[in-house]
This record gives C-alpha cells, structure tokens and sequence, in this order.
C-alpha cells in the first residue's frame, strides 16, 4: 500500500464546529484512517506539527497565537484548506470588528453583570489580541476554499476523497446548500 | 491545600513548563507550571485565552436572530446554546409556557446532543487514556489508536455519537448550527417518518451505552484505590434539579450542595441567578471564575457536569440509569465521590439515561402535533438556563423597545468549572509531579485531569513564549494589516 497521506488540522477563532463536521462522515472515518495518518490535530497529542500533505484550519486570526499557528501549518503543509465561514471571511466571531476591542473587554470584565474584581486580564501568559479578526488568506496563501457553517460532514467527505484520489473537485447542489 | 499552588510566591526564580495546546479536549487551552531548582511545583495554571466578546457584539442585534447567533460559540454543543438562547427568548416574547409539542421536541433535540456529545467524549477523546494508560506512546494514544487496537469499541464510539447527531439533525434541521428552536416554540415537529427511522435502532443504543458503564467500571475498579485518589478535589456542587428532586437537564431550578452534600440552596429560580452566582476576574485567564454569592470567592466555588449532576439528584426516572446511580453511589459510601475519573463514570450514566429518555419520547405523540409557536407580551429581559452536557449554562438578555439587545452576559459550563479545574491540576502536580524531572507522560496526567472535565475551551488561545514588544500581522503580499503594541503595564495599543 502506498504510504498515508499526513493531515493536520487546527482550530483558531472557530467554535470547533468544522472539527465536529468533519467527525460527521460517521463510520466513513474508519475508512479514512486507512489512507491518512493524522500530524497535529486537536484529537492527537502531536503538539508541533510536521511535514504535512494536507492541512486543514477553521476558524479566522484573533490573536498573536492563531498568526503563529498559521503560519507554521503554511510552512509544513503542501496544502492548505480554509474550511468554514470563520476561516473564509471571519464568520461570527469578525463581528466583533464593528466595534472597538476595548469596548468587548471592556463589556466582559469591568461593566459586566455580577462581575467581582473587575480588570481586564492583562498576564504575560496571555495572548495579544489583534485589533480586528481577519480570514486567513489575509495572512497566508491558501490552496482551496471551503464554505458553509460548517461544511456538512459528507460536503467534507467529497472534498477529502477527490483530493487524495486526485481528481478535480466539484460538489453536488445538496452539498452546497445552505440554511 | 493544593490552592496554594495557584500564585508562586517569587516567580522570576523559577522553571516554567507549559502544555500547549492541551490536546483531546475541545478548543484550546494552557497549563504553565512553575518548579524551583529541586523541581518542587509553586505554582499550576490552567488558562484559557479565549476571548471573542459575543457579550459586545450581540448588542444591537436583533432577539430573534439570538438562538441562531450565539450557538456559533460552541460547535460541539451548539444545541445547549440554540435552547439556552431559544429560553431566553421564549420569555422576551411573553411565554413561560410553550405547547406540549414544542417542549418535546426541544428536549428530545437537548438529549440528542448530550448523548452525541458524551458519547464524542468518551470514545473519541477520553478512551485513549483509559485503555493505553495515562503514559502510552504519544502518536498511539488517539482515537485512531483505538480503532486499530479495539476496532469494535471504536466503532461503536463512532456509532453512538451519529445517532445523537441524527437525532439533532431530525429535531433542528442539521446536525450542527440548526434553526428548530424560535422564539415560543419550534419551527418543525418530528414526522412519522423520522420517527421510525429513530425507533429502529434506539434498542441498540441502550444496550451499547449500558455496555460502555460496565466498561468503565471495570476499568475504574482494576485500579481503584488510584482512581479514587487521582485528581480528587471536595469541592461544592451546582446543578438543575426537577421539582421532585429527580435528574433533570432541560428546565428546573437551582440546587447547590456542599462537598459532604448538604444543601446549600436548592430550587431557586434560576432567572434570580444574578443574586447567587458571582464571577471573579483573574488577570492571567479570559475565563472568570464564578462562585456562590454567599459563601464568597475562596469558599463559594463549585463543580457543574455531570458528575455534580449524577451526585445531586434524589433519583433517575428511567429505570436502566437510576440502577446505575444506586452502584455509582454506593461506592461513595454516603459520600459525594469527587474523584475525577468517577466524572466518565457519571457521564455514561447520563449516556444511558439520554438514550432511554429519548426512546420514551419517540413513543410519545405530542412529537408528531403540529401546534408548534405561541406569542405573548413583549418584555425586556429574558434568562435562559439548562444543563449542557459540561454542566450549568446561563443565557441572559436584555432588549429594548424595538427588539435590539441592549445587555447580555453568558455563563457556560466549562467557565462554572474553572476553578474545579484549577484545583484539580494542583492536586495532581503536587501528589505526582512535585520533585521530579517532567517527562511527557507525567505532564499526560495533568491533561488527564482536565479531559475529565470535557472542558469545552473552544476558540482562540496562548501566549507568545517570550512577550515581544510589538506584533504586526503581515498579510500574504507582505503588507501590514494590523499592528499591537504591548506596553509594561499590560495595557495593549493599536
Ligand atoms: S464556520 Fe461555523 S461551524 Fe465552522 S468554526 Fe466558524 S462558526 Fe463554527
């Protein structure tokens, strides 16, 4: 058998949504393991990623950490997938851009309800929010687009056969449908 | 006391060890632990940096659009939230009680997705750990391990989450982010159809959930005298309780109990909450730490999930998980167990309970009506509460008169655990870590603890290893696009 395809994926402001779509292709996930072997995923404990065929990010850029991840899965990947609404346009969370970042702190940890001990957490283990959160295209080169909020499970399953298989890729009209 | 544990007295002295990410939970957190020059720890944190500030950017939205907005927090229980929210607005639309049809088939939505979301837990994520051992090898101990050691289990693990997930994706339309709940109601009732499709395999997801207790416990009593020690915090306990005392996830009121498990409050309303929950803010976490008003900040912390859940409740009212709470009871002898593995345990009782409740429901007509909305008088203030399959979850909004939210504040059920968490990583750095070199199977352990906790971290995380100065976010063509700019104080610029 011709040696697995390695696959790492990676959340950043994305609610874990397209990580759970992915699991939706069900016992076709038994199937899969046969040809790909999973690097850097949040369901293995690889914590640094390796050299990759395919990487897979949902969510967009909020903060220092998701540039830095980004990155490093652009440097190792030979491939690179947006999956999702956050990760092609910022999605719900890029909401937030309409307003100042201090103000949605501000809102959370000093003018909240019931809050004791008001402050914004300021600690060095912290990461730095970026002002705005962006799509990671803005960022890095990305190789394919994946929308929907989230991709159903089977879009998915589409997507990750007729790459591996190497066939152009094209979806029926059910799985580009949406809400 | 491992609180101690939580600030070090002088920190610059000492080593600091970090796990990131902490890996098979869902979403992103980090542990830093600080060691001295004979490795004895001073100091263990678990942070969780995510911050997305629905809070601000909710305001001036419409309060219909809340059940459908708000879940986009969370993708592994989008459900409890779309219901949280769908509570909220059920009162900002003047209904405290909906049709029979639109409760059933909200709560057969809330049990679909806690038994997807515990059966996602435990097989996909836990299991590694339980059947390989805390030290297995690093690149084995996943689920894909699983499914080639134990490829019966796996694929059970895989078949009892898609049934949850079915079972969503009947009630809301789709299996993630779905529309069935509305403001009074829902939008659709279950079809004839779609209830035999449910009904032809309910039998075998009992069976097999059953199993997966009788797993668990086997592995729990190879070893008990370790799993009743490990990561074992007292610690006070909060949940939803039904008016009769018996398990409830969907709508009741408050409970709260302390370690030995006497009461501390119990029924309490929980559109009240505001009097009796209080969050500190600490400054090296975005998550608050809530605690019980009137017991304050050191005291009035409190565990929600399920094991708070299973160890509060007077009883099950299905047959096959209230025999199962009778076992996972006696072996606390008159006691609460606090034992953090005892957390999966529970949370397969919930796994078997969920499953025989939604088969009761599928048996149930009002399913099939079709009265499915009712309206009222619009108010300005609307709170939703329910138990999410982590634990406790409170909504709160408030609207003004043309219907745009003016206030919100969201409470989740990993947040409710903060400080459990805390306490629990503590516990397990100075009983197995302290004094020695950290390897990576020791710090597993660490992570071990928290998975217990099935903390939902979901979003953006970490901190940059040494702090730069400034950060400017270069796009693909080399262009600035944004810029930060840290000064000593903390304070952040743009
Ligand atoms: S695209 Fe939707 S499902 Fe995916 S991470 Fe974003 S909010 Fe979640």
């Amino acid at each position: 058998m011709a040696e697995k395809i390695k696959v790492a994926t990676a959340s950043l402001a994305g609610c874990f949504g397209c990580h759970m779509s992915l699991l939706d292709i069900d016992e076709r996930i038994l199937d899969l393991v046969q040809l790909v072997e999973f690097d850097r995923t949040p369901i293995t404990d690889i914590k640094t990623i390796g050299e990759c065929d395919l990487g897979i990010i949902e969510g967009g850029v909020a903060n220092a950490e998701n540039v830095e991840v980004l990155r490093d899965f652009r440097k190792h990947c030979k491939v690179l997938v947006a999956i999702g609404a956050c990760a092609v346009n910022g999605g719900i969370p890029a909401m937030r851009n309409q307003f100042e970042l201090r103000e949605c702190l501000e809102e959370a940890y000093v003018d909240g309800v019931g809050v004791y001990n008001p402050g914004i957490p300021d600690d060095p283990e912290i990461p730095l929010l970026l002002n705005k959160v962006h799509p990671i295209h803005e960022v890095v080169k990305i190789d394919y687009f994946l929308p929907g909020c989230p991709p159903t499970g089977d879009t998915i399953w589409t997507f990750l056969t007729e790459l591996i298989e190497g066939r152009p890729i094209g979806f029926p009209y059910t799985q580009i449908h949406y809400d | 006391m491992s609180s101690q544990l939580e600030t070090a007295a002088n920190p610059e002295g000492l080593k600091r060890v970090v796990i990131e990410p902490v890996t098979r939970v869902e979403g992103h957190g980090k542990v830093t632990l600080l060691q001295d020059e004979d490795n004895h720890i001073r100091q263990a944190r678990l942070h969780v940096v995510e911050f997305r500030g629905f809070e601000k950017f909710i305001q001036g939205r419409p309060y219909w659009e809340l059940p459908v907005l708000v879940q986009r927090l969370c993708g592994i229980c989008p459900v409890s939230h779309h219901l949280a929210a769908a509570k909220a607005t059920d009162q900002l639309v003047g209904v405290d009680e909906l049709t029979p049809t639109a409760v059933k088939v909200r709560r057969l939505m809330h049990y679909g997705q806690t038994f997807q979301s515990h059966a996602l837990h435990f097989f996909h994520l836990s299991s590694p750990d339980l059947l390989f051992g805390f030290d297995d090898e690093v690149r084995h101990r996943n689920i894909v391990g699983v499914i080639q050691d134990h490829p019966e289990i796996a694929k059970r693990g895989v078949l009892l989450r898609k049934y949850g997930q079915e079972v969503i994706r009947v009630t809301a339309g789709k299996r993630i982010h779905g529309t069935g709940a509305i403001p009074g109601g829902v939008n659709k009732s279950v079809t004839g159809d779609e209830r035999e499709y449910l009904l032809k395999d309910i039998d075998k997801m009992i069976q097999w959930s059953e199993e997966a207790i009788q797993l668990m416990k086997r592995i729990f009593m190879q070893n008990a005298d370790y799993h009743y020690s490990f990561a074992n915090v007292d610690a006070n306990t909060l949940g939803m309780i039904r008016d009769d005392g018996a398990f409830e996830i969907y709508h009741g009121g408050l409970r709260a109990r302390d370690p030995n498990g006497n009461t501390i409050f119990d029924q309490v309303d929980y559109r009240d909450y505001e009097q009796h929950i209080k969050e500190e803010i600490k400054p090296w976490s975005y998550m608050k730490f809530p605690f019980i008003a009137k017991l304050g900040p050191e005291r009035g912390w409190y565990r929600v999930g399920p094991l708070a859940r299973v160890n509060n409740c007077d009883r099950f009212d299905t047959p096959l998980a209230e025999q199962e709470r009778h076992d996972f009871m006696a072996a606390g002898e008159g006691r609460p167990l606090h034992s953090a593995l005892a957390t999966h345990w529970s949370r397969l009782i919930e796994l078997l309970h969920c499953a025989e409740a939604i088969k009761d429901l599928l048996h149930d007509p009002d399913i099939q009506g079709t009265d499915l909305q009712v309206r009222g008088e619009m108010r300005s203030k609307g709170i939703g509460v329910l138990e999410a399959p982590r634990g406790t979850l409170f909504h709160h909004y408030e609207i003004d008169a043309d219907g745009l939210v003016r206030k919100a504040n969201l409470i989740v059920s990993t947040t409710n655990n903060n400080r459990a968490m805390n306490e629990s990583i503590r516990e397990v750095a100075s009983e197995y870590l302290d004094g020695r070199e950290l390897t990576e199977p020791l710090l597993n352990q660490i992570e071990v603890a928290i998975r217990a906790y099935d903390p939902c971290l979901s979003c953006a995380t970490h901190a940059v290893g040494k702090m730069p100065l400034e950060i400017e976010l270069v796009d693909a063509a080399g262009d600035v696009v944004d810029r930060m700019y840290k000064r000593a104080t903390g304070q952040i610029d743009h």
